[in-house]
């Protein structure tokens, strides 16, 4: 059993430390990951929403969606911890 | 060297934090060691992605009006956003997972996981 | 997990410090626009407040402070704040939460949308808010009697 972890481990090792090496170097302002909507959000967020805090623009207005399915989901938590304890405390003896 | 490892470090201590977590997550036999396991490969993640907004020579994603408006000059406020959510939602679900684990400690009186298994098809 | 520290320094100084946690929680989701900041942060640093009066205050005086309940409602309501907000603009015959369209046709679209953010971070802060302090009361609080 140990040991088979171990070897599931090595081999998660090597794939990511093999797949490390196409990504772009730390800090790169060329990385692909600016290049494609960022720039977008930097011009335009003070402009579109007077918030010059592009974190929050971003979060609330451009993809106001996401965070919206994000808060669903937090209450969801909560409910769904409260739900599970409730009934584990009712059926403790069973 | 020290300019490869400069631009690359990141990604090896985000590995060996994935491999410590894959390995709690695998390897220990007690759940509540599996659930430390899967917070600590969640926040390997959280890392990962926050590492990727950098960009040198850039500041804060905070328009400063001396700085202008120039994309170089900003980081990239996506990964932020997208990690700020994933942080409160990873702690709301690790409130999940502590109840699921109160409950089976309350009916099973263990949380090793073999005998967790071996109660639960003497029971049924 | 809850119950009253016996100790006049700790109970003494928790008393003066959460108000001070819940004002500058409140600044911080206000001034989210301007700073690092905004409605999760804001709501965690509440919930905080809450928690540190769990363990320092006992059940008693905690519980009459903020009811093991009230979490529940609260994050109902910061849900419900943010989708009428995203309905509102809809009836208006924008898209879902497209603050530019928020029934106030006298103002700019870009002054919509910085107050629609802003309601929106509050809405946020509320629900993380409860969320927070019910997983902690149900949680923390069953530990006693496992």
């Amino acid at each position: 059993m140990k040991a088979l972890a171990l070897a599931i481990l090595g081999i998660f090792l090597v794939v990511l430390l093999y797949a490390e090496g196409d990504l772009p170097d730390r800090g790169d302002p060329e990385a692909p990951a600016s290049m494609h909507v960022s720039p977008y959000y930097i011009e335009r967020s003070l402009s579109d929403t007077r918030t010059p805090n592009l974190v929050t623009a971003v979060l609330a207005d451009y993809r106001g969606y996401d965070t919206l399915g994000e808060t669903v989901v937090i209450f969801a938590a909560g409910l769904a911890s409260a739900l599970v304890l409730l009934r584990g405390r009712g059926n403790r003896d069973t | 060297m020290f300019e490869e490892f400069l631009g690359r470090y990141p990604y090896f201590m985000t590995v060996i934090l994935l491999a410590i977590g894959l390995y709690g997550m695998v390897a220990k036999r007690n759940l509540l060691k599996k659930a430390i396991g899967m917070s600590i490969f969640q926040s390997a993640i959280f890392l990962f992605f926050i590492q990727g907004g950098a960009k040198w020579g850039a500041t804060v994603p905070v328009i400063d009006p001396q700085r202008g408006m120039d994309p170089a000059q900003y980081m990239n406020p996506l990964p932020h956003v997208l990690i700020l959510t994933a942080i409160v939602v990873s702690v709301a679900t690790t409130g999940v997972s502590l109840a699921l684990l109160l409950t089976i400690y309350q009916r099973y009186r263990t949380l090793d996981e073999k005998q967790v298994l071996e109660e639960a098809r003497r029971k049924a | 997990m809850i119950h009253r520290y016996q100790g006049v320094v700790v109970e003494l100084v928790s008393r003066a410090v959460v108000p001070a946690i819940q004002v500058f929680a409140l600044y911080i989701i206000t001034h989210g626009h301007y700073s690092p900041g905004g409605g999760f942060q804001g709501g965690a640093l509440l919930a905080a407040s809450i928690l540190l009066l769990r363990f320092t205050q006992g059940r008693k005086e905690s519980y009459r402070r903020f009811p093991p309940g009230a979490g529940f409602a609260l994050a109902a309501l910061g849900l419900l704040i943010f989708l009428l907000v995203g309905l509102a603009s809809v009836a208006r015959g924008g898209s879902f939460l497209d603050y530019a369209y928020l029934p106030w046709p006298w103002a700019s679209p870009e002054t919509l949308r910085y107050y629609g953010i802003l309601v929106v971070e509050a809405g946020i802060a509320l629900t993380v808010w409860g969320t927070l302090v019910v997983v902690f009361d149900q949680v923390g609080t069953r530990t006693r009697d496992v």
